[in-house]
């Protein structure tokens, strides 16, 4: 017997991972929830049917959203986290000892419960008494925050089904209100390369440039998600994520680190031309 | 005899019927299901296609019903506690028209509130009713025209005691009901027809706790959209008719205006809506409350904006409120219903049904999410945090009471030319000239025009309402009467 997972990245393009055996089947009031265990890349779990994280190579996305604005602005404290159920965002900020609070808005409490259960890898940090943990629409919890937080990361599904909110004008507008005069915001960029995602891309950096004056766009490699190359969006009311990068200042922290260094933070705000085109084009 | 289950729908199973015939088709429409324009098929989806067919024995005949359109009558009519329904495919606008048309001819006079939809006025136009307009009174604070009261239309039964018919907005386009049983009482007393606009409140026979329903209160006609909040296509609607009336009467008068070509689209989505709201229509619109009611909490909360509900109620031209409405006050932050209404969708990808000089609107129907209403809520609050200025300046009234000159039809049929609508004070009207959504009249042919509403007309074009209704399309002239 075979058994394979199979997304659908576009209509015509297939990416499959072979299932040693399905872990837990189940629908929430918004979406279903699967996890499988795989040879190659271990547990590994999704939302209806796309893939969001695998054992074998969840650092690389939870490094690159964590340690880019956590080594920018080494004096973050309160910190808020949506989406991001499966705990990897959470586990990788409480290693920030500078970190006094983070509130975490997860709007499906059925994925984390997954994920305590059959992903400790990532949930294991949740119950860290600096975590607060809310069940929420992410779009109406920000909605009465102001100059509130340091940092916002936005750890979201794609744009389609429940994570609709979090790419939308009104969403990031009540950000900006929520973060503090020197506050960042983080967030899960979609993908430059196939066209839907492109577009995702585009209309989330077009809305975000709107509200905040700096801006930019990084990058990373993901072996799971649709065409490996992923981005995520750095805006930010104030600070620089390369002028203001203080090198010294995190390597002193110690922290051990399996993709993240911050020669990669210098060199991942550099986009291959397609990309700076794709931006440079969201306003049209 | 068939039985009244309501888990009937009989034009959607006759069609799904012909369907699996696989019928060869050598009648219209020409596109014979979907093979003759491959665009469209594909645009609309095969299935939509196969089943947009002609009127044939085995699928009946709206003009004239004998079986499964007859049987889904019935039906309906059950559904909404009516002595008969019929399906309409012009839209509620032939309903309303109908309405008047059935028992109003040339010279009959029909008592009914100057706001009004246009389909009523043009329903005047065409049969030479005189409208006899009662003033509905405005919530001053609001700019929202209100219901009749019951006094006022007693007032006007007493001054025209010869009146036919007496028709009634309910709800308004704001959620506003007035006391239809008393006033359908007292019209009957006097030997009136009883005839409800009711475009905005299918629900009202579906759900609970919502305001009574023009047939629950004995009305004897009701124009019901369907598709408004009921979950049909858009054009189908219901007309419902009491035992007053007779129904081959109506049929005709529907008949006079009605296309032939029934559409078996929104015959079918009729069909289906009615059986889906006669069987979970409490449940639906228990959700469609209970959203309402949160989106309204999250607005007011918000501050600055009123979304208004049941508090207005005052036991007369308030007398009942649909609550399931979500209509908000926005002069408050300084910003028209109409520039919120074009800033939630220029800038936040968000329609709403209508915005007006004070308010907007936004329906939640059937088909609402929790999800989309926080959207909803958060642009709000984003508008206001970004666009907020100061209130002064504002035109804040509404309602303006009408110099009725001449009948619309007499004003629509006599000569007219065209002069710039700012150089028109004093002329009689031969046109319209409303904002469109609502579709309430500024002005209806045959009245007086004066400085006041050209203000108004002025105002609400500045502001962005679409203005509608007259022969330019720029709406700069306007033609009038020559007396």
């Amino acid at each position: 017997m075979e058994l394979w997972y199979t997304e659908q990245h576009t209509d015509n393009v297939r990416f499959s991972i072979k299932v040693d055996k399905p872990l837990f089947s189940g629908q929430s009031e918004f979406q279903r929830i699967d996890v499988f265990n795989s040879v190659e890349f271990g547990i590994f779990f999704t939302l209806d049917g796309l893939m969001m994280v695998t054992e074998k190579d969840e650092f690389i996305y939870h490094d690159m959203i964590v340690h880019v604005p956590m080594a920018t602005n080494s004096k973050i404290k309160n910190v808020l986290v949506i989406g991001a159920g499966d705990g990897g965002t959470v586990r990788e900020l409480t290693r920030y000892s500078a970190i006094e609070h983070i509130d975490m808005v997860e709007i499906d409490k059925l994925v984390v419960d997954v994920c305590r259960k059959y992903l400790p890898q990532t949930a294991c940090k949740l119950d860290d008494p600096r975590v607060q943990l809310y069940f929420e629409d992410g779009l109406k919890f920000v909605r009465s925050k102001e100059n509130a937080y340091d940092l916002i990361v936005v750890d979201s599904t794609d744009p389609f089904g429940p994570g609709e909110g979090l790419f939308t004008r009104e969403f990031y507008g009540n950000c900006f209100k929520a973060l503090k005069e020197d506050g960042i915001l983080v967030n899960q960029h979609e993908s430059p390369y196939y066209a839907e995602y492109a577009k995702s891309m585009q209309r989330a950096h077009k809305r975000i440039r709107e509200f905040f004056p700096v801006c930019r766009v990084y990058q990373a490699h993901i072996p799971t998600y649709p065409s490996g190359h992923w981005l995520f969006g750095f805006a930010s009311k104030t600070y620089d994520p390369l002028a203001d990068l203080d090198e010294q200042s995190w390597n002193n922290l110690g922290l051990k680190t399996r993709y993240y260094n911050t020669e990669i933070h210098k060199g991942c705000f550099a986009l291959p031309n397609y990309v700076k085109e794709l931006l440079v084009s969201a306003d049209e | 005899m068939h039985s009244l289950w309501q888990g009937k729908a009989p034009i959607y199973e006759a069609l799904q019927k012909y369907k699996s015939l696989r019928v060869v088709p050598f009648d219209v429409p020409g596109h014979k299901q979907g093979r003759g324009n491959p665009q469209l098929t594909e645009f609309l989806g095969e299935k939509c296609l196969s089943v947009d067919v002609n009127s044939m024995k085995p699928l009946d005949n709206l003009v004239h019903p004998v079986s499964v359109i007859r049987e889904a009558e019935e039906l309906a009519a059950d559904a909404f506690g009516a002595h008969h329904a019929f399906f309409m495919v012009n839209g509620t606008t032939a309903a309303v028209q109908a309405m008047i048309m059935s028992v109003c001819k040339q010279g009959d006079k029909i008592i009914m509130p100057r706001n009004v939809h246009r389909s009523a006025i043009n329903a005047l136009i065409i049969s030479g009713t005189i409208p006899v307009y009662v003033n509905p009174g405005v919530n001053k604070h609001l700019g929202i025209p209100l219901g009749m009261s019951v006094a006022a239309v007693r007032n006007a039964i007493e001054n025209n005691p010869d009146a036919k018919a007496i028709f009634i907005n309910n709800p308004t386009y704001y959620g506003i009901c007035s006391d239809l049983r008393s006033i359908t009482e007292l019209a009957h007393r006097h030997n009136m027809y009883v005839l409800v606009d009711e475009a905005h409140g299918t629900h009202f026979y579906f759900g609970e706790n919502l305001p009574i329903s023009a047939m629950a209160a004995g009305a004897d006609m009701a124009a019901v959209s369907m598709h408004k909040t009921g979950g049909s296509l858009t054009q189908s609607s219901f007309l419902l008719i009491s035992s007053r009336l007779s129904t081959g009467h109506v049929r005709q008068t529907i008949n006079l205006t009605q296309t032939t070509s029934g559409s078996y689209l929104l015959l079918a989505s009729l069909d289906i809506s009615r059986r889906n709201l006669a069987l979970e229509g409490k449940n639906i619109f228990k959700k469609v409350s209970a959203l309402a009611h949160y989106a309204r909490e999250e607005i007011n909360k918000i501050g600055g904006y009123y979304a208004f509900s049941t508090e207005l109620i005052n036991g007369d031209s308030v007398f009942d409120f649909d609550h399931t409405k979500l209509s908000i006050y926005t002069r408050e932050i300084g910003l028209a219903g109409i520039e919120v209404y074009d800033i939630l969708r220029d800038d936040y990808e968000i329609q709403i049904e209508l915005g007006d000089i004070g308010n907007i609107l936004a329906i939640i129907s059937v088909g609402d999410r929790e999800l989309a209403l926080e959207r909803l809520v958060s642009a709000l609050s984003e508008i206001k945090r970004l666009y907020m200025k100061d209130k002064a300046g504002m035109l804040d009234h509404e309602y303006i009471n009408p110099d009725v000159v001449m009948t619309p039809q007499q004003a629509f049929y006599s000569t007219q030319h065209s002069v710039p609508i700012s150089d028109s004070a004093g002329y009689v009207c031969g046109e319209f000239v409303m904002s469109y959504p609502p579709g309430i009249p500024i002005l209806a042919p045959g009245e007086r025009i004066t400085e006041e509403i050209i203000d108004y007309i002025t105002y609400s074009k500045a502001k962005g309402c679409f203005l509608t209704g007259t022969e330019d399309m720029s709406v700069k002239n306007i033609k009038i009467v020559e007396e």
